[in-house]
């Protein structure tokens, strides 16, 4: 391609930045709010009010905590791997915000439809857990030396769950594109991939809350035994990272169920917009997960592994034969 | 220049530096993350050959599994020493002329090879109209059937001899 090419894709490539900025600005916006929405739910669950303080019910309230985050200091562990200990929460948002480049918002929009959406995802959620093992290493500190071991062996056992999990959708959908997949699912909701695989989707969400490390899984940051685990030696802006990345693979998390499972932009009642029934259904999972963790308490980190590798791989397995015998017969 | 040769030489040149820092860093975590950037580069270079599958198995496969393991056991291991070893040992001198030798070989064999056309129906516009995965897909699980369940039963072979070592008794 030569100079003239290069000119020609432009306008291709400017469309491509201004859906970029609009998606991630939005998922900020989204990470600030849904810590509120968070705070609230917990609260009102838990017979208390949440925040008030700060703006009517305590809306402001996640910007105030921003400001905050922000404006505090820095503090770097003497004897830490310094770049290491940069650039590890980096890695943690840089992994979970590219994730939203394939995930198909309405009819049309996604930042790239890729054809192997699918493993992308799975790829940049293994990525993740760098961030995760590298910030326990840096800190040089044992509580989140043992956070980040526990976290990095429930990441990568449950990502076996899930990636086999999500096999038996690709062998419906024929496609691992992510707007196949919901392509695959119109025409009513009993369409929904939900219906012909249960258990796919039991498997699903059981391991997407072990991979975002969320209550009951939430072994590797459980504050009543190692403080906060593979974070305690970070402040400020850089431990904001750390939450930032949490709430974003929760929404890419909630919105990967939507797509795979829930039918993604389609909804039982026509002409609704698409974009509203999808964050319809990622909020409902959302608040599923603020639901799980008000009613379930912690697991043991030896129940939370035979879990992993007795119940949920043999049963992705075995929801992968049925499935392959289902679609040849 | 063309854009194409750009990519080209941009992801060549940042393979050679990188592999350069791998094995030059003195901590070895290090030296894992500079490895964990080469693999990155090297699944670019397979995006930019067309082979989506290949850049998504190479992250999954080597950045997402196998550069884990070597973390885990640099962290269990907690080498030390090998900070403040020198990295350059006595025999750097050998090692660069049986490299150099290598290059040369390389160099000499490279440069008299020629591109075949796609075989068969395998056209780059029937990859790309089919999709990369899909063609990956039909060939491996239809032409090359036996090699595949070969290599699958040879993992396994691996796996279970792990479990056999680590364990203390067996049943």
């Amino acid at each position: 391609m030569s100079l003239t090419g290069i000119i020609a894709t432009l306008p291709e490539t400017l469309v491509i930045f201004l859906k970029t900025f609009i998606a991630v600005n939005i998922l900020m916006l989204h990470i600030a709010y849904v810590v509120y929405f968070e705070r609230k739910v917990i609260g009102h669950m838990q017979a208390r009010l949440g925040p008030m303080r700060v703006g009517w019910h305590g809306l402001l309230q996640p910007i105030a905590d921003g400001v905050k985050l922000f404006f505090k200091e820095d503090i770097i562990p003497s004897s830490a791997d310094k770049p290491i200990f940069y650039i590890a929460p980096v890695i943690g948002v840089v992994a979970a915000i590219s994730s939203l480049a394939v995930i198909p918002m309405w009819d049309g929009f996604s930042i790239a439809d890729l054809n192997i959406g699918l493993l992308y995802i799975l790829a940049l959620s293994s990525i993740g857990s760098y961030a995760i093992i590298l910030s326990g290493w840096a800190s040089t500190s044992k509580y989140a030396f043992i956070g980040s071991l526990r976290s990095a062996a429930q990441v990568i056992s449950y990502e076996i769950a899930m990636g086999m999990s999500l096999v038996g959708i690709m062998l419906l959908a024929g496609s691992a594109s992510l707007s196949d997949i919901v392509t695959a699912q119109q025409g009513g909701v009993f369409n929904w991939f939900i219906f012909k695989q249960p258990l796919a989707f039991f498997v699903f969400v059981m391991a997407a809350i072990a991979e975002t490390n969320r209550a009951p899984f939430d072994l590797p940051e459980a504050e009543t035994e190692i403080v906060a685990g593979y974070f305690t030696e970070y402040s400020g802006i850089r431990f904001g990272l750390f939450f930032m990345a949490e709430y974003a693979g929760m929404f890419i998390m909630s919105a990967m169920a939507a797509v795979c499972f829930l039918g993604g932009w389609s909804g039982p009642i026509p002409g609704v917009p698409g974009i509203v029934w999808f964050l319809f259904k990622v909020y409902g999972f959302i608040f599923f997960y603020f639901w799980i963790r008000a009613t379930l308490p912690r697991y043991r980190y030896d129940q939370l592994m035979s879990l992993g590798w007795k119940l949920f791989i043999p049963l992705a397995l075995a929801n992968i034969v049925i499935t392959g015998l289902v679609k040849i017969l | 220049m063309t854009l194409v040769q750009g990519f080209f030489i941009y992801f060549a040149v940042a393979m050679t530096v990188l592999a350069l820092l791998v094995v030059t860093r003195k901590s070895p975590m290090h030296s894992v993350l500079w490895m964990l950037a080469f693999f990155f580069h090297t699944a670019g270079l397979y995006l930019f050959l067309n082979a989506e599958f290949l850049a998504a198995a190479q992250i999954i496969v080597y950045a997402g599994a196998i550069m884990v393991l070597f973390i885990f056991v640099i962290m269990l291991l907690n080498l030390k020493k090998e900070e403040t070893e020198r990295k350059l040992q006595k025999h750097w001198v050998a090692g660069l002329v049986v490299s150099l030798v290598l290059m040369a070989a390389m160099v000499k064999i490279l440069s008299g090879i020629t591109v075949l056309p796609p075989l068969g129906e395998y056209s780059i516009q029937f990859v790309q109209l089919q999709g990369n995965l899909m063609t990956i897909g039909k060939v491996l699980y239809t032409q090359y059937l036996l090699p595949f369940e070969i290599a699958s039963v040879v993992l396994l072979v691996a796996i279970i001899g792990a479990v056999v070592l680590a364990k203390k008794r067996i049943l």
